[in-house]
């Protein structure tokens, strides 16, 4: 499998990272590379069997709908790159 | 007070115990040696001399005030832990620039029990940005130093965790594994270190990687330490839903065991011409150490652990892609200093704040999850995941445990591999499939590679919650032989 610039543009945009266009010519040769790797796993025929996510096959546990959380509102924009009154900002989305 | 800075926890803990040392002095001399080695080894980011002074004091007021027999286990022993952990009103970066500015607002689960059974936090060790890296070249504060030889790589993504323990900086250390980064770095600067069953420590608090793969572990000097550690350190979290819901374990119980009728599964697929010539001769002296004291060992075979490193870099690709699609630079993290709208500021947020193995790892896990590509690429590797744990169920009928080289080569030169990930990706080659089946593995020393001089791990893998075989196997192995304590001379 080759990876185009355009594939690469395609999946930084929706990975939401800015690449400019010397970055792509840069990523396309080193990911090139790693599918050449990933590609090996194509040869095993897995007909039948099932995926496995956990090595235990666990099923996931479910609480009580119940609020265990307190209110750390300010603690936890104290880290926000910018707040004001409660809210995170980000630039104007509505005209 | 003059204190030998290679102590082990267990050491630590009997001067505790016996008074001949203070959590005050045990921080302030480890405090010391930490600032006066930084600039050579660079193995923490954060360190709080108040924070961290404050905690000794208040464990040594605690056992003034404690009856006897209630003191917690480890209460003033020191720990350093790696900076993915977060801990309350403590910076935790992860090693990227993303978080070079963030104060963590609560404390993981982990440093929580740690700190519960009296443990007193020295700081946050150097890591790979995100855990992404075999060699902490990718952290964003400049790679840590191997104590032995500053001219080579401690190992990653915990080589902070490593370099720190190894140096004397620290009696031990925490560190994550998600596809070796626990043990490759143990082998690295002649460690022991623990990644246990997938689902005994929890992960809440942990900056996720790959959240399926994602495990907590010490590092210490010897089997005996990780063991004392992790009986802190494991436990059921119900802000994990991956945690696992048992009964506490005393990972100690079985240390003083005879290994007599230990069965050792040797798969064949880990001593093949990949493997150094050097590593693999001190690997299978070590496996004579073994047999001499009682172990038989046997030949197994698993078809399918050569796919381990393919289907990991899909599986953990994919699982970081959609983990770190958090940091958007709106509620926490890097935000760009221009940009022309919402999408620009997202995009310049993230490509300034991420460096480049991570915004790789993102793309290439963007790419096998994205529209038409989901059951060629994720679908896969998740299967493949099936049929290698399957190839270790089998390998179980025959043996206890399976044990080979950690890292097919030693500690390398700063440099060697950082231009081409795949090379890099390479030397995770037996680490990963512990990650990819949830099995408990560690690393523990057993000799030099004659040929480079670099310290050989020795790999010794588990079945599911077989922590205490492995510790005994491996406590058993350290009353017999001396590689374990070494120190460098630094």
């Amino acid at each position: 499998m080759s990876l185009s610039a355009q594939d690469i543009e395609r999946i930084a945009h929706l990975a939401r990272i800015r690449v400019t266009p010397d970055e792509v010519v840069q990523v396309q040769s080193k990911l090139e590379g790693i599918f050449k790797l990933i590609d090996e796993m194509q040869a095993v025929n897995t007909q039948g069997v099932e995926p496995m996510s956990h090595g235990l096959d666990m099923v996931l546990r479910l609480r009580e709908d119940a609020v265990t959380a307190s209110n750390e509102r300010d603690k936890l924009q104290s880290n926000a790159p910018q707040a004001a009154e409660g809210y995170f900002l980000v630039p104007k989305v509505i005209e | 007070m003059s204190w030998n800075t290679f102590a082990t926890v267990a050491e630590t803990k009997a001067a505790l115990d016996s008074k001949a040392v203070s959590a005050v002095e045990l921080a302030t001399h480890y405090l010391d040696r930490a600032e006066k080695l930084q600039p050579a080894l660079n193995a923490y980011v954060t360190r709080d001399r108040e924070k961290t002074l404050l905690a000794a004091k208040a464990a040594d007021d605690k056992r003034t005030k404690t009856e006897k027999g209630n003191i917690a286990p480890l209460l003033g022993v020191p720990i350093a832990h790696k900076d993915i952990y977060l801990i309350d009103g403590w910076r935790t970066t992860c090693g990227s620039k993303m978080l070079e500015n963030f104060i963590a607002p609560y404390t993981s689960t982990v440093v929580k029990y740690m700190a519960d059974a009296g443990m007193v936090t020295l700081g946050k060790l150097n890591m790979d940005e995100f855990a992404m890296g075999s060699s902490n070249e990718t952290s964003h504060f400049g790679p840590v130093k191997n104590p032995w030889d500053l001219t080579r790589v401690p190992g990653g993504s915990s080589g902070g965790s490593a370099a720190s323990v190894a140096a004397g900086l620290t009696p031990a250390s925490t560190g994550t594994d998600t596809g070796g980064s626990i043990r490759q770095p143990a082998m690295f600067c002649n460690l022991t270190g623990l990644k246990p069953t997938y689902g005994i420590c929890s992960r809440w608090g942990i900056i996720a990687f790959a959240s399926s793969l994602d495990q907590a572990g010490p590092f210490a000097q010897t089997a005996e330490d990780c063991a004392m550690l992790l009986n802190a350190m494991a436990g059921f979290d119900p802000n994990d839903s991956t945690s696992l819901d048992r009964a506490k374990e005393n990972y100690s119980r079985d240390l003083e065991k005879p290994l007599t009728g230990l069965r050792i599964g040797l798969p064949k697929e880990f001593f093949g011409d990949g493997v150094a010539p050097g590593i693999a001769k001190a690997v299978d002296d070590a496996l004579a150490v073994y047999r001499t004291l009682g172990a038989t060992t046997v030949e197994v075979s698993l078809p399918n652990v050569k796919y381990s490193v393919p289907a990991y870099y899909v599986v953990a690709p994919a699982e970081a892609s959609s983990n770190l699609s958090r940091f958007d630079g709106v509620r926490y993290g890097h935000r760009a200093a221009e940009y022309t709208d919402l999408l620009d500021m997202y995009k310049r947020s993230r490509a300034e704040g991420f460096g480049a193995e991570v915004k790789r790892r993102i793309l290439i896990g963007t790419y096998v999850l994205s529209h038409g590509y989901y059951d060629a690429y994720y679908l896969q590797a998740g299967k493949l995941r099936r049929l290698i744990a399957e190839d270790f169920k089998r390998a179980y009928e025959k043996c206890d445990l399976v044990m080979g080289p950690t890292a097919p080569e030693g500690a390398f030169q700063f440099g060697a591999k950082s231009d081409d990930p795949v090379k890099m990706y390479l030397n995770d080659i037996f680490t990963i499939c512990a990650n990819l089946t949830g099995q408990p593995a560690m690393s523990h020393p057993c000799g030099v590679d004659k040929d480079t001089g670099q310290f050989v791990g020795m790999h010794v893998i588990g079945n599911y919650l077989d922590e205490a075989r492995m510790l005994n196997a491996a406590h058993q192995f350290q009353l017999a032989t001396d590689w374990h304590k070494r120190h460098p001379n630094i």
